[in-house]
């Protein structure tokens, strides 16, 4: 066993493990904690497979920016995760049965896995040849050249989720006394205040 | 090959730009104001582009380096997506300004939602049909929550959003099983590599991708998200749902089995043959006992669905060419009652329980009589269109060998026919009570009256809808 291969069989059985703790883990911040580190050994196995950008990519948009927002999400939500676990606990015997007739057919399905004939060829086909550009440029060429239609598209995607979050979350409250910074500053003790001279005992 | 490319696919990039200046025209000026406007202002341009595919457009090409195709079977199903897009927006204009729904971001998204449809149908590849399906999807995901305020709305949305994405995730993990054994994301280099000898791992991937459509065509047994989404969503929604998404969702699912899977047609054919007879009875039985007229629609395209998918199951020209004008029947006969559905309303609330259907034809006999006309059509009795839509399907069918699959069909239709004629007796025959009020603005009952036309005058030769659904068909299978 060379080392690559070491290295692949550590990074990919800390992938599943993590996997598998994020969705048992009792409390939703250990969660996301063992999310991030699904997420860092993902990394390590893209960086085996010769794509750092890609695995670059995946730390710090995923851990630095998702999962972090994750954190903060679940930090702030008031949700008992105990009652709503309570609950789940009723259908586990259906969700279990029918996951291991799932994943029995999985395995069946994977054991006598194969390809089409050339279809390697196929797949080696759209990428660029690697020898002679690097794997970053090679990205660049797909994603904003040959597929650019796709880029473009997903774009709409983002824009639909935009305005989505706009039109489902913003209002116009009208009773809401707001800040003016010019309201603020143009005030002047003659407007605000009355010098009253007041005798004693008396009172206003 | 740019601008090629692009001069193909000019209508979708008219209607991205459209939606975008729609957007940013409405947030710098009147915002909600124009809300009446821009739903007038995207009817008109979605009929307008409607016209140029038919028009403008011949045989058949793929862009973008084979991502998108422009064909018969394509222009057919946008022309029929952006007619129904453009008839639900007019029907509903009147609800939205009455019931506090005029938000103008509301035929924007419909607009966005009907890109990512004609996008759809076009798509020839895996990934083109993952995001052009997530444009459409998104969309949906919106504008069925649009009513913020309400928990039934919030609710449909909530729940159309956790399952379509349960079913997008099912859709990528049968995508990425198909690569992986195919070695291609396109379909033609899919459908050169899939044929007769496939490994388990490879039927799992089709079966995979199949399960996640049935989702978006709510066929059985993946249809549990229709009804509380209908019920739920606002009525002009609900409209849009049952229309022209169905109808990409459909094209999309012949598309994918006929251009990527056309190689093994009997491995497709016997999943789909049981989502249909499946759809069939769901949503003939289980529409028996519903007492709100939306949920009864959502079980009543179930059904349609599954009749649609029977179009499918047979893998002939003949079966698209009936899949196609069953949706085109479907679509025009759903926007007649939605119209109607839209307008009925008691003390001074939108109103869709059944009760409200008693005695009505004293109340409006001319709406009751089209009300009539339209549930036997839905029903598929013979003198309307309805039935022709059912019958060439079920031909098709017999056609093809698999008359028992006719037969079942049959079968459903009779048990169908019980929920739509009980509405017919609500209103002839009802009991004596309090009566639906059911003021409409002219073009939503002009709509109403012209599917109702349709309907019955359909029958002499279908509009010579059968001559260009039969072209499509040829494009499609081979």
């Amino acid at each position: 066993m060379s080392v690559a291969d070491l290295a692949f069989y550590a990074f990919a059985i800390v992938t599943v493990v993590a996997a598998l703790l994020v969705t048992v883990s009792r409390n939703p911040v250990h969660s996301v904690l063992w999310l991030i580190l699904t997420f860092f050994s993902s990394a390590g196995l893209l960086v085996l497979l010769g794509a750092e950008f890609v695995a670059m990519l995946l730390v710090i948009v995923y851990v630095g920016a998702v999962a972090v927002l994750f954190l903060f999400v679940v930090m702030m939500l008031d949700v008992d995760f105990a009652e709503l676990k309570g609950e789940m606990a009723r259908t586990m015997p259906l969700a279990l049965l029918i996951g291991a007739i799932l994943l029995i057919q999985l395995v069946m399905a994977f054991s006598a896995w194969k390809f089409a004939d050339g279809a390697m060829g196929l797949r080696a086909n759209v990428t660029p040849d690697l020898a002679e550009i690097h794997n970053t440029k090679a990205l660049g060429l797909l994603i904003y050249d040959k597929y650019f239609i796709l880029f473009q598209m997903a774009g709409m995607v983002l824009l639909v989720a935009m305005i989505g979050a706009i039109t489902l979350t913003l209002r116009h409250r009208t009773n809401v006394k707001r800040q003016n910074v010019m309201v603020q500053m143009s005030r002047d003790p003659a407007k605000t205040m009355e010098m009253r001279d007041v005798k004693p005992g008396q009172g206003l | 090959m740019t601008s090629a490319d692009l001069a193909i696919f000019l209508p979708e990039i008219v209607v991205a730009l459209g939606a975008i200046i729609a957007l940013l025209g409405a947030v710098y000026t009147g915002k909600d104001k124009l809300t009446g406007a821009l739903t007038w202002g995207f009817a008109a341009f979605f009929l307008v582009i409607a016209f140029w595919i038919g028009t403008g457009f011949e045989g058949s090409q793929t862009a973008f380096g084979g991502l998108l195709v422009n064909d018969a079977f394509a222009r057919f199903s946008k022309i029929l997506i952006l007619a129904g897009s453009a008839a639900v927006l007019l029907i509903g204009q009147d609800f939205v300004k009455k019931w506090d729904m005029d938000r103008f971001e509301y035929p924007v998204l419909v607009a966005l939602a009907t890109l990512g449809m004609m996008m759809m149908v076009s798509a020839n590849d895996l990934m083109a049909l993952y995001v052009s399906l997530e444009l459409q999807s998104l969309a949906l995901y919106v504008i069925a929550s649009l009513r913020r305020d309400s928990a039934r709305s919030t609710e449909a949305g909530l729940k159309y959003f956790v399952l379509g994405s349960m079913a997008s995730g099912l859709l990528l993990y049968g995508a990425s099983l198909t690569y992986g054994y195919a070695g291609t994301t396109q379909f033609a280099g899919i459908l050169s590599m899939v044929n007769a000898d496939l490994p388990l791992g490879m039927l799992f991937g089709m079966v995979f991708m199949l399960a996640g459509l049935a989702f978006k065509v709510s066929a059985a047994p993946f249809h549990m998200w229709t009804p509380d989404v209908y019920e739920g969503a606002p009525t002009p929604v609900t409209a849009f749902f049952a229309t022209a998404p169905k109808v990409a969702a459909i094209a999309l699912f012949a598309r994918l089995c006929h251009d990527a899977f056309g190689g093994i047609p009997s491995q497709w054919g016997q999943v789909i043959a049981a989502l249909a007879v499946l759809s069939m009875y769901v949503g003939a039985i289980a529409a028996i006992g519903q007492k709100d007229i939306k949920r009864l629609m959502a079980y009543s395209s179930i059904a349609h669905m599954g009749y649609a998918l029977i179009g499918l199951a047979v893998g002939t020209e003949a079966g698209i060419q009936a899949m196609l004008v069953y949706m085109a029947i479907y679509v025009v006969t759903n926007i007649g009652t939605f119209a109607f559905i839209l307008a009925m309303e008691r003390d001074g609330r939108p109103f869709t329980s059944l009760d409200g259907f008693h005695q009505f034809s004293k109340a409006e006999p001319l709406k009751a009589l089209v009300v009539l006309v339209l549930m036997f059509s839905l029903a598929g009795v013979p003198p309307f269109i309805g039935f022709f839509a059912k019958y060439s399907v079920l031909m098709a069918s017999v056609d093809a060998g698999m008359t028992w699959l006719a037969i079942l069909g049959a079968v459903a239709s009779v048990i169908g026919a019980y929920y739509y004629l009980r509405i017919v007796y609500f209103m002839y025959f009802g009991r004596e009570g309090e009566v639906l009020e059911t003021k409409m603005s002219p073009v939503q009952y002009g709509l109403m009256l012209a599917s109702a036309f349709i309907v019955i005058a359909g029958v002499v030769n279908l509009f010579g809808i059968e001559a260009p659904a039969l072209s499509a068909a040829q494009s499609l299978v081979r």
